[in-house]
């Protein structure tokens, strides 16, 4: 059970599994997330689908490496089993005919950009699609985006492969209309955009990832303050209206955890 | 009546040692402290014990068998009515079941009922558990939703009348509450896994990380060939306060706590991987078993001083009086009459202060408690580094987000046939937390058999 078929590196840290789990396969929606453990110590670690193959049973991840516990998930191999897989866990992003919709995917996230923009194009979207990154060298899915974009734009921080920042966004928000703003990735990317597109009034719809425990609305670590009220992530979202969240508090929440993190990471890496 | 002389002790690690580890409290009897209080039992021909356990089990029956030392037969007049003997034994409410109805108790000290319970079945456990062959297959297959308490009686007992019996729980170790809730060092993990394992025995498949109405919805099992579901998902949904700064860093719901402390280890981090921030001073909100819980776990976790900060007075507090001891002998403060108002922060989003109001008793309420009512004026501060919310949990939501045609409560219970625990569906059952709101772990136990009856009944009844 749990057994990796397929692995790909992407980038440097960025790591692509395709996993046999068919019961999850069948049910799997663009939205939707897994919690998964891969060893008896191990913390649950939840991850976004990035794609499914329910013919095949499969279910695709795409990780990045930035501590301990996605260091080892990154060291497992094919023909791996993973002790512990849950899901399809959120619920799915809202399916339908928007119009011209604006897709804004970053990080380690354009996997799962690229399964909802798929869902969406077969839905009848127009989609424009922009990727964000770091640097040319962190990008990956580009051809992919390509494919199923009608409109693709290829921003990083640092400018090195074309476009640089964010700032192209405001010319095509205020020369453009869209019905429609879908944007997944780093939580200040989702901010940006969700600031950039506020005095347009267009509706966004943002894909919170905070921290999590049980993934099952019991714990509460995951609470966000959406349009003034607590909201649960797991249960409630993970997608909420980007211009209702409060992302400050977010964002302070998702640190909370850091120099521990940092201690198991550097422990880890005495030992390996 | 024959004088009886006081009940025997059982021991405990003592407090200046025990709050720097996790190991269990209360230590057990050995076989001769355990004869000797079995001993003082009166073997009564109408025993009143019995009305108070709500499984039914034959109190003076197996402690006769103990006054005998036959400790392997005693096991299994347990048994017969209890699958989860070394569990109950530990965490029944003992003074307000059983033990409040044995006639000793009128004058004197009760029979320990609970802990030679819990005894024998820590005894079989050393000795090896006898399992008793499973009976031919001739019922039909049963879904059960939650590995809790509820979920896994209800299993067992129908897997021992030859039903096919699959559990689905969510989390990656079964057990509910017991797992992730009640820390170790009331109940060891192991005991609990134990008791799991025994239920396996018997011929039930547990299978783990699987939600149902995620993985499967109700209607779908019954599209896969089951014949009828029971619903034993517990009520594991904490209740927040709702003032402002609840969602500073350093807060916690007690569900959080407890379930990174003991399903996911913390208290072993680095070790494990999962971490908890347990920082100087903790202040637990509540007054029930989950409060005692959560602050003793603080200490345990490295806090140097633990408060507990309950709306109303210490008649009123909820818990256990035996808990609320022993909170008190490991150092737990407790601020009284206080509730608080909100929580302030330091410029890193972390919980800082935490402003409480003073409150006086009224007349009593619903609940049959006085009501705190807040003084006016009388807010002040005092500093905080981590605080735990510990004021009631509700029913898990999931099954009744999936599931039409399911009949709930303005609570988000389910509502079932007091019988029969049948639900507003045909074929689905439902008991434990999940119906009552949180109640105890023998009163999940009980629903869970009257529910296996009666879906025994069914099954017959359909075929
Ligand atoms: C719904 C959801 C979907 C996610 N999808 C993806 C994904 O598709 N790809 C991906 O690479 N990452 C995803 N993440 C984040 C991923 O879970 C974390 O990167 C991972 O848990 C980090 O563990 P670590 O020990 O390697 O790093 P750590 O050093 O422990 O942490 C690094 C950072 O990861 C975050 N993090 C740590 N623990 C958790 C936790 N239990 N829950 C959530 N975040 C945590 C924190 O913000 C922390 O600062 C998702 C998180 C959530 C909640
Ligand atoms: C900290 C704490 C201390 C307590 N102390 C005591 C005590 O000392 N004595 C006592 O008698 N009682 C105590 N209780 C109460 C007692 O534990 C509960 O009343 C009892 O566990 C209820 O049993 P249950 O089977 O109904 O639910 P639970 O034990 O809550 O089990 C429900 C199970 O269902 C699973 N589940 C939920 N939703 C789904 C889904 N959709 N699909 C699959 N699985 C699902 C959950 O993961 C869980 O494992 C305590 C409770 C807590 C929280
Ligand atoms: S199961 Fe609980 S109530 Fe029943 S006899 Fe044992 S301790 Fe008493
Ligand atoms: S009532 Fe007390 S003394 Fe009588 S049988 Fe029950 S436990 Fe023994
Ligand atoms: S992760 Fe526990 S409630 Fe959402």
């Amino acid at each position: 059970m749990n057994r990796i078929l397929t692995k790909r590196t992407l980038t440097q840290n960025v790591k692509l599994f395709e996993v046999e789990a068919p019961l999850i396969a069948r049910k799997a929606k663009p939205g939707h997330f897994v919690i998964l453990r891969f060893h008896e110590k191990g913390e649950r670690i939840p991850i976004t689908l990035a794609g499914s193959g329910p013919k095949r049973g499969t279910i695709t991840i795409v990780f990045a490496e930035v501590g301990k516990s996605s260091t080892q998930l990154g060291n497992l191999e094919e023909g791996d089993e993973i002790l512990n897989l849950l899901g399809p866990l959120g619920n799915p992003f809202p399916l339908d005919n928007y119009g011209t919709i604006l897709c804004i995917g970053g990080g380690v996230f354009i996997g799962a950009l690229i399964y909802h923009m798929k869902a969406l194009k077969e839905a009848g979207n127009k989609i424009v699609a922009v990727l964000g990154s770091r640097g040319k060298k962190h990008l990956f899915f580009v051809e992919e985006a390509k494919e199923v974009a009608d409109e693709l734009y290829v921003t990083t921080d640092d400018g090195s492969a074309g476009l640089e920042g964010l700032v192209f966004l405001e010319d095509l928000l205020k020369e453009r209309s869209f019905d429609h703003v879908f944007t997944i990735g780093p939580t200040s990317l989702q901010k940006e955009v969700s600031e950039m597109t506020r005095p347009h009034g267009i509706r966004t719809t943002v894909n919170l990832f905070p921290i999590m425990v049980d993934g099952m609305g019991m714990c509460g670590a995951c609470r966000v303050t959406v349009g003034g009220e607590t909201k649960f992530a797991c249960v409630d979202g993970p997608d909420f209206d980007g211009h209702e969240v409060d992302f400050d508090e977010l964002i302070s929440r998702m640190r909370v955890y850091n120099p521990q993190e940092k201690i198991a990471m550097i422990l880890y890496q005495r030992v390996v | 009546m024959a004088a009886r002389g006081p009940q025997v002790e059982m021991p405990k690690q003592p407090p200046e040692e025990r709050v720097d580890n996790f190991d269990e409290v209360a230590q057990g009897y050995t076989e001769e402290m355990a004869i000797e209080e079995a001993l003082r039992c009166l073997t009564c021909p109408n025993p009143q014990c019995i009305k108070g356990c709500p499984v039914d089990i034959d109190i003076p029956g197996f402690i006769d068998l103990m006054k005998q030392g036959k400790f392997d037969e005693a096991i299994k007049e347990v048994k017969e009515k209890n699958a989860l003997p070394a569990i109950c034994g530990r965490v029944c409410p003992q003074e307000s079941q059983c033990q409040k109805f044995c006639i000793l108790g009128i004058k004197g000290d009760p029979i320990a009922i609970g802990r030679l319970e819990r005894f024998v079945a820590d005894w079989e456990q050393e000795h090896g558990v006898e399992v008793p062959g499973n009976p031919d297959n001739n019922g039909g297959k049963v879904a059960v939703v939650g590995a809790g308490p509820a979920g896994l009686t209800v299993a067992a007992e129908l897997a021992k009348l030859g039903h096919d019996v699959t559990i689905f729980e969510a989390l990656h170790n079964a057990g509910g509450v017991l797992t992730y809730g009640i820390p170790q060092f009331r109940l060891p993990k192991e005991i609990v896994q134990a008791e799991v394992n025994y239920v396996q025995k018997l011929g039930v498949t547990i299978n783990l990380d699987a939600m149902i109405g995620k993985l499967y919805t109700i209607s779908e099992l019954f599209a896969d060939g089951f014949d009828a579901v029971f619903i034993g998902s517990g009520a594991g949904l904490t209740r927040f306060l709702h003032v402002p700064g609840e969602n500073l860093n350093g807060i916690y719901s007690a569900n959080e706590f407890l379930i990174r402390t003991n399903l996911m280890r913390a208290y072993k981090f680095p070790e494990y991987d999962t971490p908890i921030n347990v920082g100087k001073i903790v202040a637990v909100i509540g007054g029930g078993n989950v409060a005692m819980d959560s602050a003793r776990s603080a200490l345990r976790l490295g806090a140097e001083k633990v408060i507990i900060v309950y709306r109303r007075g210490r008649e009123e507090l909820p818990a256990r009086l035996e808990e609320v001891e022993n909170a008190e002998e490991e150092g737990v403060e407790f601020m009284l009459l206080n509730n608080p108002v909100r929580f302030k922060g330091d410029d890193l989003g972390r919980v800082k202060q935490m402003e409480v109001i003073r409150m006086e008793l009224g007349e009593p309420d619903e609940s049959g408690r006085r009501r705190p009512i807040p003084v006016e004026g009388s807010e002040y501060l005092i500093d905080v580094n981590t605080v735990v919310i510990a004021i009631g949990q509700t029913p898990n939501p999931i099954i009744q987000r999936t599931t039409e045609g399911l009949e709930t409560t303005r609570w988000n219970t389910i509502v079932v046939d007091e019988e029969t625990m049948q639900t507003s569906i045909e074929g689905v059952y439902a008991g434990g937390d999940i119906v009552s709101g949180t109640a105890t772990v023998i009163s999940a136990m009980g629903a869970g058999k009257k529910a296996a009856k009666a879906i025994h009944e069914y099954i017959f009844k359909k075929s």
